[in-house]
C-alpha cells in the first residue's frame, strides 16, 4: 500500500490515519467490552476512515491546506483516543494492557490470533490489488483519464482509503503510532528509487518491507533491549539511505559519476576548442602552444588539465613536443566540429530568436557540447548556409 | 497558588506560544513538519540525557533545538535532492530519528528515569509538584518558569520580526527580493519552534504541543484575515481550551492533556462549520445566494427575449427547459416578484422596468468583465 500512498502524494495521510484509529479502538472496546482483535480493528477501522473524511472535508471545504488539516485530525483523533484510554483505565473492569499495544506496537506480545487476522488481512490485500490493478494505477497516475474513461474514480479513492486504513491498523499492533508511517513509507521510497515502473516498484516495496521487518525481528531478538518496532523503521531507513546513494540512474553517487564524465569530456572538448582559436588567431595550427599559454585561457585547475590533455593525446587528439601541444589532424577536426556547432548556434540565435549579438555565445558555449552532428547540418540548411557567425569569424563547412 | 490553577497556567502558557508560533507553521503549509519535530527532539531529549546524566531543563532545551534543526535540515535535503517527495520526506525523517531515540531509551533505561510514555503524553497533571529551587528556597513549579521563558522568547522573536515574518510567509520571493534571508527566517522560526515544542514536552506531551501548534492557529485562520489578529485570536482559543479542558478533564476523570486537545479539536470543528467568513456553513450560503442571482437572471433574461410570458404558479415548459424541478421555480419567481425585478400580469410572469435595468446593467458587467 505504501506505494500507492507515495505517489499519490498521501505519505502523511497514513501518519493521520494511525493516529485516528485510537479512538475507534477505544470505543470499540468501551461497546462490546472485549480485546477480541476483531472487534478492535473494526471499531479502529471505523475511526481511521472518519479521519480520512475529515481531512478531505477540511480541505476541499475550508481554506486550510492539507498539512493543517492532517495535523488537525491526528492531533485532535488522538488526544480523544487518550481520553477515552484513561477513562478506560479507571473503570473497575477496565484493565487496558491489550489496548495499549495499539499505541506503541509490541511484536513481542502478538498472540496467535493477531497473526492470522493479519495473514487474512494480507491475502486480500493482495487480491485487491492484483484484481484492481489496471485501475489503481490509473488512479495513481491519471485520475481524470481514468474517470474520462469512466472508470468509477470516487469510488477506487474510497476502496484505496479503506485498505490504507486496514493496513494501518493492522500495523500498530506491530510498530505503534509514531512508527507505522515509515513502516508504510520508507520501503515505498526505497523501492522507488530503483524503478520507474509502478508494477516492480510495488513488488520490490513488499520485498524490502517483509525483509525489514525480518530482519528488524531477528536483531531484537538476539540482542538485549534492542525493541522491534525502532529497529525495523531503522533498517528500513538504512535500505533507503544505500538505495539514495547507490541506486542505478537516480542514485546520488550515481548522478555525481555522471556528472564528473560529462564534465571531463566538457573540458576536453574545450581544451580542443581553445587550440583551434588560436591557431585561427595565426592563421595556421602547426605551431605548438605553450601549455601554460593553454592552461591560461580558461584558468583551469593545471593538475587536472594536465591530466585532461594527457588523456588526449592518449586518444590520438593532440601531439607534444616538449612542453608545446599541437592539435593531431584528427583532433582539428573533432575541434572544427565543435567551433562549427558553436557558430551556427550564434546564428541560429541571433536571426530566428532577434538576441542581440553579443548575449549569444555564452548560450552557445553550452550548446556546442549537446548538440548533435546531424541536428546541426539540418539547421545549417534551414538558415541558409550562413559563411560567419554574427561576430564574423567564418563557420568551418561540413566535413563528411 | 492552587495546583489546578498552575495547571491551567501551564496550559496556556504551552497554549500560547504553540500559538505564536503554530500561526506561521500553518501559513507557510508546514503544519507537519511541527509534528515530526515534536517526535524528532525525543532523540535530543535523550541525547542530553545521557551526555549530561541531569534532567536540568538547559541542556534539554539545547539538544531539542539541535534535533529540530537536524530534523527540518534532512527533510529540506531529501526534497532538494528531488528523489523524494516532499511529504514523503518528512515521513520517512522523523519515524528514523525517533526509533533512534527509543532505541537509545531502552538501551539506558537503567540509568535514566526517562519513560516515552510521559514523553508522549506528558503528564501536566504533575507539574505543580515539580518545583526548581533557586539558592536553596523553593521558587516554583519549574513547568510554570520554563513555558514562561519560552513564551517570552518567541513573543520577543515575532515582535523583533514580525515584518519580516509576515512578508516571508506570505510572499516568499519578495521577501528574497527585499534583501531578507527567508533561509535565516525559515531555520530561525524552526528553531523557536523546536525550543517551544521540548518545553512544552515535558509537561504536556508530544501530541497536545502538536494539537497546540495546529489547531488553534488553524481556527483562527478560519476567522479572520489579518495576520495579527490571528496571532491574538490563536492565543486566546489556546488559553481557553487549556482552562476548558482541565475543567473537562477533572469533571470526566481522564487525561488533562488529552481534554484540552480534544477541546481545541471541538473548538476547530464548531470554526469549521460557522465560521461567518470561511465556515462551510456560510460559504455553502454564499453558494446558494450566487447560485439564486444566476438563475434570476436566467429567467429575467428569458422573459425578456421570449414573446410569450410564462405562468408563474404552474412548473412549465420553461423551467423544464432550465432543468430545474417544481421548487427551484418557485423560489425563483418568488425572489423576483419579492424584489420587484418581475409582476404578475394576470397570472403571467412579466419584466417590470426595474428588471430590465438590472438586466442592462448585469449584461454591462459582463461585457466589462469581459473585456478586461
Amino acid at each position: 500500500m505504501g506505494g500507492f500512498t507515495l505517489l499519490r502524494r498521501q505519505s502523511l495521510l497514513g501518519d493521520a490515519l494511525a493516529h485516528a484509529a485510537l479512538p475507534g479502538v477505544c470505543v470499540a472496546f468501551l461497546i462490546t467490552g472485549s480485546k477480541q482483535p476483531l472487534p478492535l480493528l473494526t471499531g479502529a477501522l471505523c475511526a481511521g476512515l472518519l479521519g480520512a473524511l475529515y481531512v478531505v472535508l477540511v480541505v476541499r471545504g475550508s481554506r486550510i491546506k492539507e498539512d493543517s488539516a492532517i495535523g488537525i485530525v491526528l492531533s485532535v483523533f488522538y488526544a480523544v483516543g487518550i481520553v477515552l484510554l484513561t477513562r478506560i483505565q479507571k473503570l473497575p473492569a477496565g484493565n487496558q494492557s491489550g489496548l495499549d499495544k495499539y499505541l506503541f506496537g509490541q511484536a513481542a506480545a502478538l498472540v496467535q490470533e493477531d497473526l492470522e487476522v493479519m495473514a487474512g488481512v494480507g491475502v486480500v490485500l493482495v487480491a485487491a490489488v492484483f484484481l484492481l490493478w489496471k485501475e489503481l494505477k490509473l488512479l495513481t497516475f491519471d485520475r481524470a483519464f481514468g474517470q474520462s474513461l469512466g472508470f468509477p474514480m470516487r469510488g477506487l479513492e474510497v476502496v484505496l482509503t479503506c485498505l490504507l486504513v486496514v493496513v494501518v491498523v493492522v500495523g500498530l499492533q506491530t510498530v505503534g503510532v509514531v512508527l507505522m508511517v515509515a513502516t508504510l513509507i520508507t520501503p515505498a521510497a526505497s523501492a522507488r528509487q530503483w524503478t520507474d515502473r509502478l508494477g516492480p516498484m510495488i513488488l520490490l516495496s513488499a520485498a524490502i518491507g517483509g525483509l525489514s521487518g525480518a530482519a528488524g525481528a531477528l536483531l531484537s531478538a538476539s540482542f538485549e533491549k534492542l525493541p522491534t518496532g525502532p529497529t525495523i523503521v531503522l533498517v528500513s531507513s538504512s535500505v533507503l539511505f544505500v538505495s539514495l546513494l547507490f541506486a542505478p540512474r537516480r542514485g546520488i553517487l550515481w548522478s555525481m559519476w555522471r556528472e564528473r564524465v560529462f564534465g571531463a569530456r566538457i573540458r576536453r572538448e574545450n581544451l580542443l576548442k581553445d587550440l583551434y582559436l588560436l591557431g585561427e588567431r595565426r592563421g595556421s595550427w602547426s605551431t605548438h602552444v605553450p601549455f601554460p599559454i593553454l592552461l591560461g585561457m580558461r584558468g583551469d585547475r593545471p593538475g587536472r588539465t594536465r591530466r585532461d590533455v594527457r588523456r588526449l593525446i592518449r586518444s590520438g587528439l593532440l601531439e607534444r613536443s616538449g612542453d608545446g601541444l599541437r592539435l593531431e589532424p584528427e583532433g582539428l577536426l573533432a575541434a572544427e566540429r565543435l567551433v562549427r556547432k558553436h557558430r551556427l548556434w550564434e546564428v541560429y540565435l541571433t536571426r530566428r530568436l532577434d538576441l542581440p549579438t553579443d548575449h549569444v555565445h555564452r548560450d552557445a558555449e553550452a550548446m556546442e557540447h549537446a548538440l548533435s552532428d546531424a541536428a546541426v547540418n539540418e539547421f545549417e540548411g534551414r538558415l541558409g548556409f550562413p559563411a560567419t557567425d554574427p561576430h564574423g569569424r567564418p563557420i568551418p563547412p561540413r566535413r563528411d | 497558588m492552587s495546583s489546578a490553577l498552575i495547571v491551567i497556567i501551564v496550559g496556556s502558557l504551552v497554549g500560547a506560544s504553540c500559538a505564536l508560533v503554530g500561526s506561521f507553521l500553518v501559513l507557510r503549509k508546514m503544519a507537519l513538519l511541527g509534528d515530526a519535530i515534536s517526535h524528532a527532539v525525543l532523540l535530543g531529549i535523550v541525547a542530553a540525557f545521557i551526555l549530561t546524566k541531569s534532567r536540568a531543563p538547559l541542556p534539554m532545551v539545547l539538544g531539542a533545538g539541535a534535533v529540530g534543526v537536524l530534523t527540518v535540515f534532512l527533510v529540506e535535503v531529501l526534497n532538494r535532492s528531488r528523489r523524494i517527495y516532499e511529504d514523503a520526506s518528512i515521513g520517512v525523517v522523523f519515524p528514523a530519528l525517533f526509533s533512534i531515540g527509543v532505541i537509545l531509551v531502552s538501551r539506558y533505561a537503567g540509568q535514566i528515569d526517562l519513560d516515552i510514555e510521559c514523553v508522549l503524553y506528558g503528564e501536566i497533571g504533575l507539574t505543580p509538584y515539580d518545583t526548581l529551587t533557586w539558592g536553596g528556597r523553593d521558587i516554583g513549579p519549574k513547568a510554570l518558569w520554563v513555558n514562561g521563558a519560552v513564551l517570552l522568547f518567541d513573543l520577543a522573536l515575532i515582535l523583533l520580526f514580525y515584518k519580516e515574518l509576515k512578508l516571508s510567509s506570505f510572499d516568499r520571493d519578495l521577501a528574497a527580493a527585499t534583501g531578507f534571508s527567508p533561509v535565516l527566517l525559515h531555520y530561525m522560526l524552526m528553531i523557536a519552534v523546536s525550543v517551544t515544542i521540548v518545553a512544552s514536552f515535558e509537561s504536556v506531551g508530544a501530541i497536545l504541543v502538536v494539537a497546540m501548534l495546529v489547531v488553534p492557529p488553524a481556527t483562527a485562520y478560519l476567522l479572520t484575515n489579518r495576520l495579527s489578529v490571528m496571532l491574538a485570536l490563536g492565543v486566546l482559543i489556546g488559553i481557553a481550551s487549556s482552562a476548558a479542558g482541565y475543567g473537562i478533564a477533572r469533571w470526566y476523570d481522564a487525561s488533562i492533556a488529552g481534554c484540552m486537545a480534544a477541546f481545541a479539536g471541538a473548538v476547530f470543528t464548531a470554526a469549521l462549520f460557522f465560521s461567518p467568513s470561511h465556515g462551510l456553513l456560510a460559504s455553502a450560503l454564499a453558494r446558494r445566494r450566487i447560485g439564486l442571482r444566476f438563475e434570476e437572471q436566467l429567467l429575467l433574461l428569458h422573459l425578456k427575449e421570449e414573446d410569450e410570458p410564462p405562468g408563474a404558479d404552474t412548473s412549465p415548459e420553461v423551467a423544464r427547459r432550465f432543468g430545474w424541478r417544481r421548487a427551484r421555480w418557485e423560489r425563483v419567481v418568488r425572489s423576483l416578484l419579492d424584489s420587484g425585478l418581475a409582476r404578475l400580469k394576470g397570472g403571467e410572469l412579466r419584466l417590470t422596468p426595474e428588471g430590465r435595468r438590472h438586466l442592462d446593467e448585469a449584461g454591462t458587467a459582463l461585457l466589462a468583465h469581459r473585456d478586461a
